[in-house]
């Protein structure tokens, strides 16, 4: 009786503490995610307004488009060339800098310096190497001796590099925060363990696999997704270096960009704009369930 | 190994120019921006690997001319306003969800849960149709409201709340120690490193934010830094002195506070990837 009481009491005081939260989320979380599937099936002016349904097959039209396919398979691409090496350079700064010699604290402050520099930052100061008429080098004539491709059409405008382009600066953006993440795992990885192994006479690379990293798995795999999600998500870096192009091929267009890049076809079209938000959070729900899954099992969780 | 059976000195000169060789790498960026956002924008070309000339005018155009001081003022307010009060909504709902009894807890929870699936690319769609209804377009209400409030920083202080026994909360509430009390007294100490690391993941979030500012931005003097130089690359691309001096004074300011808050800052990025 006391309990229930109590539960009705509090009543006033949980509503307070609860309603701003609940209606921030609410109105710019909840309902826009239902909005958008809603407005995925409808057509709009190009103001945004007056929209009308004009059925679910609006869906599969987008699925079946070659745009979207194309931009989800830019996005896959991007994921396969930024994540692997991203993960493989982060993790090998880190055990460079697991050591504890005289100035490491400077070594791993650089490692980990790339962190400061927002996807803006960092994207045009790489803006400012690679581009083909005011780029670093691209003024530098011996190399573009060498790699015509500098300067003529520039490694941004081209449809075979910029996708790695736009990829290696995204990567060296990263790499801070991927640093920082390994180098907080290996620092939990009891010496003993390390000790134990070298005594045995497991040699550095067999305590490497055999040690070091199953018990560094789950922050690899906390790494892993982030990286991943992330990008899916790129769009920063694509707005500011290759505006999705080069054109015609969108060599750059991802999902995000896509759906709110300035060259972006549908740009005008809210409802089509909404329609691939929607499939974008249909991937990435997929996708993280997916790596949970298959990584999941293989993780080392400790005991 | 190889190195294993090598002499000492010799292991550790291989692993300093190993380090130094990488370092070097990373901070080749860094290097061409500084030296071009000192150079003179005739010199700027002429050889872009050598400091073969200096200026801070530059620097000081960037800052009026490039307006970079407007920006950065802009993003303070709204990375303050909304880590604040970010702060605020975070402490109160999670002391709800932990200390608090009340009809349909689980499906609010639920609620809270949910939206941490959705990512922020999939929302903005419609938050821009909102914002622009509630005649926010340009203001630093359509910058800061929709972030005021997240899951992610309740879920993280509700763990560390949960591990207060609840008989303390029973004996508190006999001696007489209200909610507001316990709050003072007892909750919010023992978060206190939590809600460090969670003000800086929000501020640091909140301050390179790119996407939304873009979205909801036309007038030129609501800028954040973020899309201001994006404003500043896009009118100015003959100047890439000026560019660079621009990405310079967007990315100290963080550099500082990262160095001040370092160990919030493994704690923060660490939160997501060590549960319990």
């Amino acid at each position: 009786m006391a309990i229930k009481s109590r539960r009705l009491r509090e009543i006033p005081l949980a509503f307070a503490m609860l309603g701003p939260s609940l209606l921030v989320l609410l109105t710019f979380v909840l309902y826009p995610l239902g909005k958008a599937v809603w407005l995925g099936q409808q057509t709009c002016d190009v103001q945004g307004k007056n929209c009308k349904s004009v059925g679910w097959g609006q869906y599969t039209n987008v699925v079946k488009s070659d745009q979207f396919q194309h931009a989800l398979w830019v996005t896959v691409k991007f994921a396969m060339i930024t994540v692997p090496i991203g993960l493989v350079l982060g993790v090998g700064l880190a055990i460079l800098a697991d050591k504890q010699l005289r100035g490491m604290r400077f070594f791993r402050t650089i490692f980990s310096s790339t962190i400061a520099t927002s996807v803006a930052v960092a994207s045009l100061m790489w803006l400012f190497l690679l581009q083909p008429s005011v780029g670093v080098l691209a003024n530098l004539s011996w190399l573009h001796n060498i790699f015509p491709v500098i300067k003529e059409p520039g490694l941004l405008n081209d449809s075979g590099t910029a996708l790695w382009s736009v990829g290696i600066s995204s990567i060296w953006a990263n790499l801070g925060f991927t640093f920082i993440l390994v180098t907080a795992g290996l620092q939990s990885v009891p010496k003993e363990m390390h000790e134990s192994a070298y005594v045995d006479g497991a040699g550095g690379w067999m305590r490497f696999t055999n040690v070091t990293l199953p018990l560094i798995s789950p922050t690899l795999l906390f790494t892993t997704v982030v990286l991943t999600s992330r990008a899916f998500q790129a769009y920063g870096e694509m707005d500011l270096l290759t505006n999705g192009g080069p054109i015609p091929q969108d060599s750059t267009t991802s999902v995000t960009y896509l759906i709110y890049g300035s060259s972006s076809i549908i740009k005008n079209n809210d409802g089509l704009q909404a329609a691939v938000a929607v499939l974008l959070f249909v991937i990435l729900l997929a996708l993280s369930a997916l790596q949970f899954r298959g990584f999941g099992k293989r993780v080392h969780y400790g005991s | 190994m190889a190195l294993d059976t090598a002499p000492k000195g010799w292991r550790s000169f291989a692993r300093y120019s190993m380090l130094t060789i990488v370092a070097l790498f990373i901070l080749f960026p860094v290097y061409t921006t500084v030296i071009a956002a000192l150079k003179p924008g005739n010199k700027v070309l002429d050889n872009p690997l050598l400091p073969n000339a200096f200026t801070l005018d530059v620097l000081k155009n960037a800052w009026t001319e490039g307006r970079l001081g407007r920006y950065l003022m802009n993003t303070t307010i709204v990375a303050v306003i909304v880590t604040s009060v970010q702060l605020v909504t975070s402490i109160a709902s999670a002391y709800a969800f932990s200390f608090l009894k009340f009809p349909l807890k689980r499906l609010v929870f639920g609620i809270f849960l949910s939206t941490l699936l959705v990512p922020l690319e999939v929302t903005l769609v419609i938050n821009r149709r909102t914002i622009d209804s509630l005649g926010w377009l340009n203001s630093f209400q359509g910058l800061t409201v929709p972030f005021i409030a997240t899951a992610f920083g309740t879920f993280l202080l509700r763990q560390v709340f949960m591990q207060i026994p609840p008989d303390l909360r029973e004996a508190a509430q006999m001696d007489g120690l209200g909610h507001w009390g316990f709050m003072k007294e007892v909750a919010i100490p023992l978060v206190r490193p939590t809600l460090g690391a969670l003000g800086l993941f929000s501020f640091l979030a909140s301050w390179n934010q790119y996407l939304w500012p873009s979205l909801i931005t036309t007038k030129d003097d609501m800028n954040t830094v973020q899309t201001g130089l994006r404003h500043l690359a896009s009118s100015d691309l003959d100047k890439p002195n000026l560019i660079m001096a621009g990405t310079i004074i967007a990315a100290v300011p963080i550099l500082i506070v990262l160095v001040v808050f370092q160990k919030q800052l493994v704690r923060g990025l660490t939160a997501g990837a060590v549960k319990g």
